[in-house]
């Protein structure tokens, strides 16, 4: 039985500058509000799969699935890790994702 | 101070093309990942959380001034303004695009810099006491040695691909200010019953998940033996250290298997093989010109007293300022621990500015001390004022070198893929939890030390108190540690027990410190009085009535 709870969503890194991006629709985005939600796990899965052809082209290093929670309209990741990836250091909020999506 | 020579200048020109030819492939797709980060991390670019990472080396810890405005002219045109300075003498850059690290590493071998060596496993960047060259106490200049060191120690055919990475440290002074006794190896200058002096060689120390401290393996090491006795411990260990587990592959885990005398048998035999072959002999010449160097700036005559100045001033003398070895100078720490500022942490405009102020009085060199400060090693005492007023402009002024907000502080989660907690947020609450001056010159010497995961990049282990981050179910929480110390008395601290929520351990340290300031006699440390009354009274205290332990282990 698989161990995942909650909601997934699909993270990278872009190769070329180390950007953190987010799958939505089959392709990435820069931000986690505007990436996919995955309530099950086969599609999660097969997001998973499909970003391949973005690590064999070149585009993006490193893509995995983690938890998300549902929060009111929107999610939050269950890690405290994916929080701050996501936004940017807690203790510098003009840097990262923070300083210039809301 | 080093310069490169011709040699040197090829090799790291040569390192920077073939790095760019090696970033070219990548992102042409000749390399692929796997085939790529063995070779980024040789030139020190890790991927972190939130972007590529670029650590530089700064050997011994020693830069000039024209290697500073390349710090802040990196932090300025490719990074976000600031550069993070590491326990291990290094400055890291935690935003640079893969794109840019080939011209960024350009730019830096212009001024004789590298990221050579500061990742994978290799022996890294070899580091010293900050106050070399400077100090009152010291016995000989350690930085010739180190500087020996780093030149056999780049790129040697033999440890390039060791089991894991191997730490070096170098001290003159019987203070030991370069935690010597936490290094895989290190050699510390001593003195002979006849007056020479020769080198003491520790192995088996370090942090991390298995935490040793070193021992012994060689009390008297004859100058122009060194680089064979080095060899001889890094044969020892490329031979049996083990590479089917990387927990246990530190050659701290093989020397205290071993345990100290078979550990030395088998350096001696080594050393003995070497020895007979002749070839790592450091000629008398190559050490008299890797001296010359290092020679110390020609020291005026000049009155052996600190002008007076303001209260801020004779706060900041008394606490930033050391004993130099030359009547008339000072050895002045510039923090880089503002009241609830990041440690470590420095802007391109500080950076600049500091360039600036070295040439403005003369001084060649600056240090970046393992306790994430800079430190000017040769300062006139007639200059301290001006220097604490510029310092003072510029946030760099504050005077607590040594006292309980000079904390230690990795990363942590808010940067680093390893981490499972964030260790600046607890760094600032407890620096402004003790803020107020005369309360932290009370308590005196007290070094706290964070790390945001079980890899102790943050020296907990060796703190005072000692803070150590871990993940519970998804929450941080952070374990106490006491009675470490990473000087000459080093010794690995207790664990408290329960760790403490994220809210509760700021009270927990104060619990802490306000009953070392009950119990203490006389002009006790923290740390004494630790070591005399144990660590019951202080479990006692800590965990008051409201904390929400929670075992971490």
């Amino acid at each position: 039985m698989s161990k995942v709870q909650n909601p997934q969503m699909l993270t990278a890194n872009r190769l070329v500058d180390g950007d953190v991006l987010y799958w939505k629709g089959g392709d990435w985005v820069l931000t986690l509000v505007e990436g996919d939600v995955f309530a099950d796990p086969k599609d999660a899965d097969a997001a998973l799969a499909a970003a391949q052809k973005y690590v064999t082209g070149n585009v993006v290093v490193a893509p995995y699935l983690f938890e998300v929670k549902r929060n009111g309209g929107g999610v939050t990741p269950v890690k405290e890790r994916e929080v701050i990836r996501a936004a940017g250091p807690t203790v510098r909020h003009d840097l990262g994702k923070q300083a210039t999506h809301v | 101070m080093y310069r490169y020579d011709e040699f040197d200048a090829k090799f790291v020109a040569e390192r920077v093309a073939q790095f760019r030819g090696q970033v070219a492939r990548r992102l042409s797709g000749e390399l692929t990942e796997d085939e790529f980060k063995p070779l980024r991390l040789m030139n020190g670019l890790y991927l972190q959380l939130h972007a590529y990472m670029l650590r530089i080396a700064v050997p011994y810890g020693t830069l000039n001034a024209r290697q500073m405005r390349m710090l802040a002219h990196i932090a300025r045109k490719y990074d976000k303004g600031y550069g993070h300075f590491t326990t291990r003498q290094n400055i890291q850059f935690n935003w640079p695009k893969l794109v840019d690290v080939p011209d960024i590493l350009a730019d830096l071998a212009t001024v004789e810099m590298h990221a050579i060596q500061t990742s994978g496993n290799c022996i890294r960047n070899v580091t010293a006491d900050h106050f070399a060259g400077a100090a009152a106490d010291e016995i000989e200049d350690p930085r010739p040695l180190a500087e020996i060191v780093r030149q056999w120690s780049s790129l040697h055919p033999e440890f390039v691909f060791l089991p894991r990475k191997f730490k070096i440290a170098v001290s003159g002074s019987p203070h030991d200010r370069a935690a010597l006794k936490f290094h895989d190896m290190a050699v510390e200058i001593v003195k002979n019953a006849a007056g020479e002096t020769g080198y003491r060689v520790l192995v088996g120390g370090g942090m991390g998940r298995t935490p040793y401290v070193g021992f012994v393996i060689g009390e008297f090491v004859a100058k122009e033996d060194i680089l064979a006795f080095l060899e001889s411990v890094m044969r020892v260990y490329n031979q049996s250290g083990r590479r089917d587990n990387k927990y246990k592959a530190r050659v701290k885990i093989l020397a205290n298997a071993l345990g100290p005398e078979e550990m030395h048998r088998q350096v001696m035999r080594e050393f003995e093989e070497i020895s007979r072959a002749g070839t790592l002999q450091v000629p008398r010449e190559e050490l008299d010109r890797i001296d010359a160097y290092f020679a110390p700036p020609k020291f005026e005559t000049l009155p052996d007293t600190i002008p007076a100045g303001d209260a801020d001033f004779a706060d900041w003398t008394k606490t930033n300022t050391h004993p130099h070895r030359a009547p008339g100078y000072a050895i002045a720490t510039v923090s880089l621990k503002p009241i609830g500022g990041v440690p470590g942490d420095a802007t391109d405009a500080q950076l600049d500015a500091l360039a600036d102020l070295m040439d403005a009085y003369g001084i060649e060199e600056i240090r970046v001390s393992h306790e994430q400060n800079l430190v000017l090693p040769h300062v006139r005492k007639k200059d301290l004022p001006a220097i604490h007023a510029r310092l003072k402009e510029l946030d760099l002024a504050t005077p607590n070198a040594g006292l309980i907000t000079d904390i230690i502080a990795c990363p942590g989660l808010d940067y680093c893929d390893l981490a499972n907690a964030r260790s600046i947020p607890i760094a600032q609450d407890l620096s402004r939890r003790f803020a107020g001056l005369a309360r932290q010159q009370d308590i005196g010497e007290l070094k706290i030390k964070i790390s945001g995961c079980i890899n102790a990049c943050g020296h907990h282990h060796a703190g005072h108190i000692g803070i150590l981050g871990v993940d519970k179910k998804g929450v941080e929480f952070y374990q106490l540690q006491l009675g470490g110390s990473g000087a000459e008395d080093a010794a690995i601290g207790d664990i408290m027990g329960p760790g403490f929520g994220e809210h509760e351990i700021a009270d927990a340290v104060e619990r802490v410190v306000d009953l070392y300031l009950k119990e203490r006699q006389g002009d006790e440390r923290f740390l004494d009085t630790y070591r005399r009354i144990g660590m019951e009274p202080f479990k006692t205290v800590a965990y008051g009535t409201g904390a929400h332990g929670v075992h971490t282990g």
